[in-house]
């Protein structure tokens, strides 16, 4: 990353990153986003992360974006995960175990079907 | 699960039940129902509500809007208008010049924000908190951009000081100020510290920013190091709070590397650095002083004051200690302004607060409201609830020095002021909800345990004062405490106030204070009745 030497330089790094996050919004890209401050990992969120990354590779999927993120507030929910698909609505599961966590790649990010039993309201 | 939305009180004092109050409610009950608006709204009487002349009212939370003088036929209208289009009954508000006593503060706090209002957590749990660009694309070191190049020291601290911001770490003490006092001392070598030592028992809204925006609070000590002249910082981490030291020290790096931290920051010749220091799990390390001796590489213990840190800190010099919540609340106000900021919350607290809420309640977790909701409408609204449609009978505020709340303050505005004129206290933001199954008691006993094990026993009111009441706590919650142990027990909380040295024992003795002002009855009954009321103490006969 360059070195921020004004406001303008920093306004122009969060355009171009806004700007590649567009290009890659619109072109459909998949997000995958797992909840992993202490209160996820406490409740499984790095087993639930390992089952999502090895999903991808065992179905030899690509174009998926997984990244972490902190605790929202609803740690009883834990472990979180989001998936975004291109510029459509995020939607949020709770309590995602191992198993939850290959359906949801295989059936939501791979298919576009929203587990509706799992999904908890934002 | 039902998710209530909305939370409808009707006054029941002496005045408003001769007025109809009963029938109000009712109604309102009714029309409720015929709405089909059972799950989502719920409805009770509320005792005192201070003296009024349009009595009976009845209050609509989340927007605090009062309704009254209302009659039994006017309660349709209400319900339709209301809570079934979404818009105020203007024609039945009470005007505001009757208002007074308890409930005039609902007038005062602002904004209708039926949602979670997120300032401090607005990114914790959106963007990836290992990627410094996240944070930037969410707004983040533009705050930092405009106080380096556009605003003087002075500026940055007046604008601090407009925004009533008060420090988040306990003690409510206005951060413009402390940071005026800092800024003040003609000092050459100056600190910022991090409180991050968060051990109050139930709170982790600290851990949760760290490990969940840890830029945010990079991004304002830094601001905070230029309003006050300093060039070096350090966070005060919990020691158990590994994942939150690595997230920091991540984010440490890669603002370094953009010239957010470091040498020259944002092409200016202001510089600044921070370490991350990790404490080794004593609770007394979270008062300042205490903190400051640890980083020193001492014992912690805490320092006679005067003189205090913001003359003589960290190795003599000035220093600015604020706390995780306070911090990252600095970009934000910066960013928007004062004027913003003062939009939330009350007149005398302006801003939002972080809870962590705990026990027996449907959800468990954390929030961030605008200063001024009451404890009913977190039980209510936002913890969906008691746990079994159990009874609410007492919360415990701020972790362990916070205070007990009976059921009668639930409807207190949370904020500093009305607090504090209600004689508790707002402590760090924990708030342990317990049900008619909970023994006062033994919650003392174990508050008084707590204080005992973490009393650092520089003095002596503290050290003997804490143990001597757990073995009181003990032998009553035994089936062996006599009523001269009452007394003794206020002499302790008294003594324990007025003579320690530091925070942790002036307010070791609130629990047992409360629990005696609030709850003497059920006190008595293990001592003169040799019972345990809720069946939670073991009345076992021993004695210590
Ligand atoms: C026993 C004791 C423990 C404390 N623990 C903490 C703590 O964990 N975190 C914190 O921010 N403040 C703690 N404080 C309060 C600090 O001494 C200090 O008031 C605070 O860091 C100031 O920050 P603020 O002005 O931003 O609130 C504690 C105080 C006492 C007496």
């Amino acid at each position: 990353m360059p070195t921020i030497n004004s406001l303008d330089d920093l306004k122009k790094i969060r355009e171009e990153a806004l700007k590649k996050r567009d290009v890659k919004n619109t072109a459909g890209q998949k997000q995958v986003i797992v909840g992993m401050g202490t209160c996820g990992i406490a409740a499984g969120a790095r087993e639930t992360m390992k089952a999502i990354l090895e999903t991808i590779e065992n179905d030899n999927l690509s174009g998926i974006v997984v990244t972490q993120t902190g605790c929202i507030g609803v740690c009883e929910m834990e472990p979180i995960v989001q998936v975004q698909i291109g510029e459509g609505e995020k939607i949020t599961y709770g309590k995602v175990d191992k198993a939850t966590a290959q359906r949801i790649i295989e059936e939501h990010v791979v298919n576009g079907n929203v587990l509706k039993d799992k999904v908890i309201p934002m | 699960m039902k998710t209530i939305r909305s939370m409808v009180l009707v006054s029941s004092d002496p005045l408003s039940m001769e007025r109809g109050a009963q029938q109000v409610f009712d109604n309102l009950q009714s029309e409720i129902k015929s709405f089909g608006l059972e799950d989502e709204i719920s409805l009770s009487m509320v005792g005192d509500v201070g003296r009024h002349d349009a009595l009976p009212l009845v209050i609509v939370y989340p927007e605090a809007t009062i309704y009254g003088p209302v009659k039994p036929q006017d309660t349709r209208l209400l319900v339709e208008e209301h809570l079934y289009k979404g818009r105020t009954a203007s024609e039945l508000t009470a005007s505001i010049r009757e208002l007074s006593g308890k409930i005039a503060w609902v007038n005062a706090r602002k904004g209708t924000i039926p949602a979670q209002q997120r300032i401090v957590l607005q990114r914790a749990g959106i963007i990836d908190p290992t990627n410094i660009e996240d944070y930037i694309v969410h707004d983040g070191y533009q705050a930092l951009g405009k106080v380096l190049t556009e605003m003087t020291p002075a500026d940055v601290i007046n604008e601090l000081k407009n925004s009533g911001l008060r420090g988040r770490g306990g003690a409510g003490f206005p951060t413009g100020l402390k940071w005026g006092f800092v800024a003040g001392t003609g000092n050459k070598k100056k600190y910022v510290v991090c409180n991050a030592d968060e051990s109050e028992p139930g709170t982790f809204k600290d851990r949760l920013i760290l490990e969940g925006d840890p830029h945010s609070i990079l991004e304002a000590m830094t601001i905070a190091a230029y309003a006050v002249g300093a060039d070096e910082g350090y966070v005060y981490v919990r020691g158990e709070y590994a994942l939150a030291q690595e997230r920091l020290k991540i984010a440490i790096e890669q603002a370094k590397e953009m010239g957010m931290l470091g040498d020259n920051i944002f092409g200016t010749n202001f510089s600044f650095n921070i370490h991350v220091h990790s404490g080794a799990g004593a609770y007394i390390c979270g008062e300042e002083t205490a903190l400051l001796e640890s980083i020193e590489g001492r014992r912690g213990e805490p320092r006679p004051r005067p003189p205090y840190p913001t003359t003589e800190g960290l190795w003599g010099k000035p220093t600015l200690v604020n706390n995780v919540e306070t911090l990252a609340n600095v970009p934000a106000i910066i960013f928007h302004g004062a004027d913003w900021f003062r939009s939330f919350g009350t007149p005398s607290s302006p801003g939002t607060k972080v809870y962590t809420i705990l026990g027996n309640v449907n959800v468990t977790g954390l929030i961030e409201v605008p200063m001024g909701i009451t404890l009913r409408e977190v039980i209510t609204i936002y913890a969906k609830g008691m746990k079994n449609g159990a009874t609410f009978k007492m919360a415990q505020t701020g972790g362990s020095s916070g205070s007990i709340i009976p059921a009668s303050l639930q409807d207190t505005p949370m904020d500093y002021d009305s607090f504090s004129r209600s004689g508790v206290s707002l402590g760090s933001g924990a708030l342990l909800i317990c049900d008619d199954n909970n023994c006062v008691v033994d919650l003392a006993k174990v508050l008084q345990n707590f204080f005992r094990v973490e009393s650092c026993s520089k003095c002596n009111p503290c050290r003997i004062g804490n143990e001597r009441a757990y073995q009181i706590l003990n032998n009553i919650s035994e089936g062996t405490g006599t009523m001269q142990d009452l007394e003794d027990l206020t002499m302790i909380s008294t003594n324990l106030s007025e003579l320690s040295n530091c925070g942790l024992g002036q307010t070791a003795g609130t629990p047992i204070r409360d629990v005696l002002d609030h709850f003497r009855a059920e006190v008595e009954a293990h001592i003169k009745l040799k019972v345990c009321p809720t069946g939670v103490c073991p009345m076992s006969g021993k004695r210590k």
